[in-house]
């Protein structure tokens, strides 16, 4: 069967999890190569092993290559403005992981297929991915006029990107809760929490209804389902216990609070079980991927 | 350790009535209550006064309450209100972000501390970076710094000292460091720093916010904190007035105007405050099991509604190394807990 061919830029965690995801369950897609600018990374060593083409020359690497249709960037939010343009001039489709936001944002549940005419689509934040289903489970039964997430993840788990760069994963986070989720004010909150043993994602998703009479009972069932969606695909995603509603004072006067406490166990692919917040990055890259294929190929769903 | 303070100078006093006193009054402060605290702390002789949520900037949410009114008008009522003292804000990376620095500094703020978890001074890079460039005093915070030793502290700090921190601080978020604790961590930091002075922020859970802040000062501390009757988060912090008193005594006030601060404490705070901390019953599991003294008030009001023992929860978040900011933990463990009893009644 024909199969679309893509590539992994960036050789770091993320790239490298998405390696053995993409080698695990191809789907419609065919990975050549793992594509990163160190040649000493232990990614491009594990790709190499695996019979990848392993390659330290960047994107370059890539748009001398037209056989590859389909690009996962995982390097940089600054890196990625520049592959953005290159990759888009050179008639490839970009998967962008990192938050640097150039496309319209995909999060698998909400609107797996709204951007698939785009040639850039962009997958938010880890935090995002974990969340905004949450938002937009509650949002499909009641409006919503403010939701709130706090992600704490391992500090194991928080690479150098994540780091010195904490105030774009704020940033995008709370944006993307509003453009997907459907909430009018996002805000998210991110903590990094250095236990040992590391500790699992979890994440707090608080939204606040607009309007004070709703189905608690319809809110109930649409945030289980849409746990079972995003388990689809994310098997280590659940949650702790069924949404709590809660009167607390707000800047809209007392209101009922729907709080939603979440975890993600990773899938341990490459990275250990307690990094979900990266397993949960890699596995959405790799549907939307998989829905890319498809057009592509003009397969149907 | 060494109890001798003759050779101690003064050190530069800061008063966060204003920013960790804002738990103890549920971020509900107003114009005129941050107006009078400002102007009197002002006529105190304090060097800077600390005005922001409680959480620092941004920090105005579920997660930790929301502010009565926007902090930065708060800060602009503080800055209108003092002749020489600096306007100082709290900035957690990961809550706040340079745009909220950036509105603050516009509404008057001329010092940011910023703050991370003692293991993660690598985020405050561009906290820092920015600060610098808009001209401000810069103040590292290693907030729950009873987790780590010493010599881990040293490095974290040589972090923040390398991105521009004019003065890094042990920040005791958990009241739970013995004076030996402290003595020890300011000593690490001033020997470790090339540039940056060091301080001390203490909490009172265990009942030794002063004795701390004398056994930092004993170990070269340069800067101390302090709030008007202690008025913080947990058991709260060290009160300024006693503060200023006992540096008195030593003869290290300095500019401290000690009956100023007296009269402050006890006709400016005391009438506006919702309560007195206290070391009781919760505040000190706090300082006992090492958790961040915000986790308080949330767990008393989650204890109450789900029928769990406050005493229990914060415990259990000791137990699962919960770091600053984590209220979200709070509900997470009572909720567990709750289900423990439900299954142990079966």
């Amino acid at each position: 069967m024909e199969k679309v061919k893509v590539a992994i830029l960036g050789s770091g965690n993320i790239g490298t999890d998405l390696m053995y995801k993409l080698l695990k369950a191809p789907g419609l897609m065919e990975l050549v190569a793992l594509v990163g600018i160190d040649p000493g990374s232990e990614g491009l060593a594990r790709a190499r092993a695996l019979g990848l083409e392993a390659s330290a020359e960047g994107i370059d690497y890539i748009l001398a290559r037209p056989e590859i249709r389909l690009v996962f960037d995982a390097t940089s939010a600054k890196a990625h403005v520049r592959h953005a343009k290159l990759l888009k001039e050179a008639g490839k489709i970009a998967i962008d992981l990192t938050p640097a936001a150039r496309g319209p944002y995909v999060v698998p549940p909400v609107n797996l297929g709204a951007h698939l005419d785009a040639f850039n689509v962009n997958l938010i934040t880890c935090g995002g991915q974990a969340t905004i289903p949450l938002v937009y489970a509650v949002h499909r039964v009641v409006p919503v006029r403010y939701a709130e997430m706090v992600s704490t993840v391992a500090s194991r788990s928080a690479g150098p990107g994540t780091r010195q760069n904490i105030d774009e994963f704020t940033f995008t986070t709370a944006r993307g809760l509003e453009a997907i989720g459907g909430a009018r004010l996002g805000k998210a909150i991110i903590i990094l929490n250095p236990a040992d043993p590391p500790i699992l994602m979890t994440n707090t998703v608080r939204a606040i209804p607009s309007e004070e009479e709703f189905d608690r009972e319809a809110v109930v069932a649409s945030v289980r389902r849409m746990e079972a969606e995003v388990q689809a695909y994310v098997p280590g995603y659940r949650l702790k216990a069924d949404p709590v509603f809660e009167r607390l004072p707000t800047p809209w006067g007392e209101r009922t609070v729907v709080s939603m406490l979440l975890e993600v166990e990773g899938a341990g692919d490459y990275l250990p079980r307690y990094a979900g917040n990266l397993d949960i990055m890699t596995a959405s890259a790799r549907r939307v991927g998989e829905l890319f294929a498809q057009k592509l190929l003009g397969v149907a769903a | 350790m060494s109890w001798n303070l003759e050779n101690a100078k003064p050190p530069v006093v800061v008063d966060t009535t204003l920013r960790d006193g804002s738990h103890a009054h549920r971020h509900q402060y107003t114009r005129e209550e941050v107006r009078a605290i400002a102007q009197a702390l002002d006529e105190g002789g304090v060097y800077a006064l600390e005005v922001s949520h409680g959480d620092g900037l941004g920090g105005s949410s579920i997660q930790y309450g929301f502010s009565w009114v926007s902090e930065m008008e708060l800060i602009a009522e503080a800055r209108a209100a003092v002749k020489r003292a600096k306007v100082a804000a709290l900035l957690l990376p990961g809550i706040g972000t340079r745009k909220e620095l950036k509105e603050a500094v516009e509404a008057g703020i001329q010092m940011v501390r910023i703050a991370t978890q003692c293991t993660e001074a690598d985020i405050s890079e561009q906290h820092f970076g920015m600060a610098k460039e808009m001209g401000l005093e810069a103040v590292g915070f290693l907030m729950m710094s009873h987790m780590r030793p010493p010599g881990f502290l040293a490095e974290q700090a040589r972090l923040m000292e390398s991105y521009g921190a004019d003065v890094v601080y042990i920040v005791d978020s958990a009241g739970a460091m013995l004076p030996e604790d402290a003595y020890r961590r300011v000593r690490a930091l001033k020997e470790a720093l090339s540039r940056a002075r060091v301080g001390f922020h203490a909490h009172n859970n265990l009942g030794l916010a002063i004795g701390n802040t004398l056994a930092a000062l004993a170990a070269g501390a340069d800067w101390v904190d302090g709030t008007l009757r202690g008025y913080g988060a947990g058991a709260g912090n060290a009160a300024t007035e006693v503060l200023a008193a006992v540096l008195d005594r030593l003869g290290l006030a300095g500019e401290l105007a000690v009956f100023r601060l007296l009269e402050t404490a006890e006709n400016v705070l005391r009438p506006i405050q919702h309560f007195q901390p206290f070391p009781d019953r919760d505040a000190i599991a706090i300082g006992y099991a090492g958790v961040y003294s915000t986790f308080l008030l949330h767990a008393k009001r989650i204890g109450v509604e789900l029928g769990v023992d406050p005493l229990e929860i914060l415990l259990e978040l000791g137990r699962r190394q919960a770091v600053a900011g984590q209220e979200d933990w709070i509900l997470r463990v009572a909720l567990e807990l709750k289900e423990k009893q439900a299954v142990a009644l079966e």
